[in-house]
């Protein structure tokens, strides 16, 4: 029987990883690990200390790289594969880095009937930072297009790193956001 | 890390008549006032923990009763009811005493809902109240709060809540001389649509991918980490402390038989004053939108609502005279859900719409089942085709084909809330959907 010939897909076998950015840091401090121990032994079983402590490295190095993950899974005495899966399954785990500050539009149905696209390219034009891809050359901008932020009533609205947050962002709003984070009023990615 | 507003809440929470008897408010008290989430707050204003301090009086099994006799339903979406579902949990036997856990599902993730934002963010001691009263009507050990990832600017609040309540002795060991141990933990999603599923919720919970299990066993039989659990929205866990203060017969009497109490309305959309409305269950759907939120924010006439959140099929005109409660929004060919009710005027393009809601689907599904994974891409891509002028004739038969090979076919109802949309408004606005395909353009544009 004659197979057709399959084609060669890279050079690199395609270990998940291989695919994933490298990060500049490579070790947990040891207080991330101790950080990530205390909070693995708050809950029955210490694999429930898989999604808090991936937030912890996440904040350590920026983002997860397979470094960080692979530190995480030597943290919790659980297996790679395992912290891997969770890692690449959740949207809010960033396997490649964002801007010092990553603004995020809900555009789904409420937000799009209040101009969340409007919100989404004025945010795009006036940081430079194109929806989805990675941060801008200077490395201070990122956005991206989230799901709902269960703030239908009050769309469209625009979430900045973790913290901030604000609604009704009309671009008076956006911009006067924009200049407190060029003014360091809110504190960057990871701080 | 200190969450922070960047300015006060613009959001509505009141309306004219709110807080009267015919509108009672139960779950919005205080909401919009900043200070309002302290312990002092709750219990001077709010008459908080009272409720409490009636459970922890009354044996298990009589607090358990008095929900029953409440009738009150599950608010995060199937209106399972909430007397029952306690009722499953099993009871330790002289052989065996078991570890039970209760489990509050603060994923609020159903596009249309943002009503338990409201509560974490104002009133946590009242779902932390009505956390211990369930926990101590089941004889939990340890209850959790999931809390979805982007809410993180409000975690720190909660965590505040709950340490005030630590303090207090509500929560901790030997609770108000009982000898019963009961506390709280938070738990921090991390952006998964899923995790609202129950089940997805618990795999979440202890540390893994959220995808849904397969059941029986139910969570009541084998949950988080393999122990009994039982798990409740928020707003369902906020309601029992009201139940325990006026009494399981007297909340009753508040909405329709069968369908009792309050619940919170999320307004959103093309709507005047949109916001969340705490109202009786049973109101015409046209009082809430035209009376209470002042009609269309356009000045255009509305065309369609989805009634109960993102995942539910859509209405049109001649169901706007619809009672919200649970059963009769089942009849009417939709589903209360989790009380998020989308307005839309009649310049919005249904294809566009659908199409967006449906790439939702298609981006969160969790790729566990086949039907449900492949099926929403393919509704993805075939509406992708229809809104950019590129549908071909038989694209609405193709479309049509796909529901009927998702429903009922997957461990968990994603797949059936991403079918319910397309399915109601190919019957709908048909009409649009074969305007977009014949004329390559839309029909909104062109009315």
């Amino acid at each position: 029987m004659n197979h057709p010939q399959t084609p060669e897909t890279s050079e690199v076998p395609l270990a998940p990883g291989m695919r994933l950015p490298l990060s500049r840091r490579t070790r947990l401090s040891e207080e991330a690990v101790a950080e990530i121990r205390a909070v693995a032994a708050k809950y029955p079983d210490k694999l429930a200390g898989t999604l808090p402590a991936l937030y912890i490295a996440q904040r350590e190095f920026g983002f997860l790289s397979l470094a960080a993950m692979k530190e995480v899974a030597a943290a919790l005495e659980v297996p790679e594969g395992h912290v891997y899966g969770v890692a690449t399954f959740y949207t809010m785990f960033k396997k490649r880095p964002v801007g010092r500050f990553h603004l995020q539009v809900c555009t789904n149905v409420c937000c799009a009937l209040n101009g969340a696209y409007e919100l989404l390219r004025r945010a795009a034009d006036k940081t430079g930072a194109a929806p989805g891809e990675g941060p801008t050359g200077d490395g201070m901008w990122s956005l991206e297009e989230v799901e709902c932020l269960a703030s239908c009533g009050s769309a469209p609205c625009l979430q900045v790193n973790e913290a901030v947050f604000d609604e009704f962002v009309d671009e008076a709003r956006l911009e006067a956001i924009l200049e407190a984070c060029r003014r360091g009023d809110y504190s960057p990615w990871g701080e | 890390m200190a969450g922070i507003r960047t300015k006060p809440d613009p959001q509505r929470y009141s309306f004219e008549g709110f807080g009267s008897a015919k509108y009672p408010n139960f779950m919005l008290r205080g909401a919009g006032d900043l200070d309002n989430w302290t312990l002092e707050a709750y219990r001077d204003k709010w008459e908080g923990y009272q409720a409490l301090g009636k459970a922890l009086k009354l044996e298990p099994a009589a607090v358990t009763a008095e929900v029953k006799l409440s009738d009150l339903r599950g608010r995060g979406g199937a209106g399972f009811r909430t007397g029952l579902k306690w009722g499953f949990m099993p009871k330790d036997t002289p052989e065996r005493k078991l570890t039970r856990y209760l489990v509050c599902n603060a994923d609020e993730g159903e596009p249309g809902t943002f009503k338990d934002r409201a509560i974490l963010e104002y009133n946590p001691h009242q779902l932390i109240e009505g956390m211990i009263i369930a926990a101590w009507a089941m004889q939990c050990k340890l209850g959790f709060i999931y809390v979805r990832g982007e809410f993180s600017w409000l975690l720190d609040k909660l965590e505040a809540a709950i340490q005030q309540a630590r303090d207090a002795g509500y929560l901790g060991r030997d609770i108000q001389g009982t000898g019963w141990d009961f506390d709280l933990l938070t738990y921090r999603g991390a952006g998964a649509y899923i995790c609202g599923e129950e089940t997805a919720l618990l795999n979440s919970l202890e540390g893994r991918r959220g995808e849904p299990r397969v059941k029986p066993p139910f969570p009541a039989q084998a949950g988080a980490f393999g122990q009994p659990s039982t798990v409740n929205n928020v707003e369902t866990l906020a309601a029992v402390p009201v139940i325990l203060r006026i009494g399981g017969a007297q909340y009753a009497r508040i909405g329709l038989p069968g369908n009792t109490g309050t619940r919170i309305f999320c307004l959103s959309g093309q709507i005047k004053r949109p916001g969340l409305y705490e109202l009786p269950l049973g109101l015409p759907l046209d009082f809430i939108m035209n009376d209470l939120a002042g009609g269309s924010s356009t000045g255009r006439k509305i065309k369609a609502v989805i009634p109960g959140g993102a995942s539910a099929p859509l209405f049109d005109a001649k169901d706007f005279d619809c009672p919200m409660d649970f059963d009769t929004v089942k009849t009417r060919g939709s589903m209360a859900g989790s009380g998020g009710i989308i307005v839309m005027d009649e310049d919005t393009c249904i294809v566009n719409l659908i199409l967006r809601l449906t790439r939702f689907y298609a981006e969160e599904s969790c790729g566990q089942c086949t039907p449900c994974r492949e099926g929403c891409n393919w509704m993805e891509m075939i509406l992708n085709r229809i809104e950019h002028g590129q549908g071909r004739p038989d694209d609405l038969a193709l479309l049509a084909s796909l529901p009927p090979r998702i429903n009922m076919r997957t461990l968990c109802a994603l797949g059936d809330a991403a079918c319910g949309p397309v399915e109601s408004a190919m019957a709908k606005f048909r009409d649009e959907f074969e305007h977009h395909i014949s004329h390559k353009e839309c029909l909104c544009a062109v009315r």
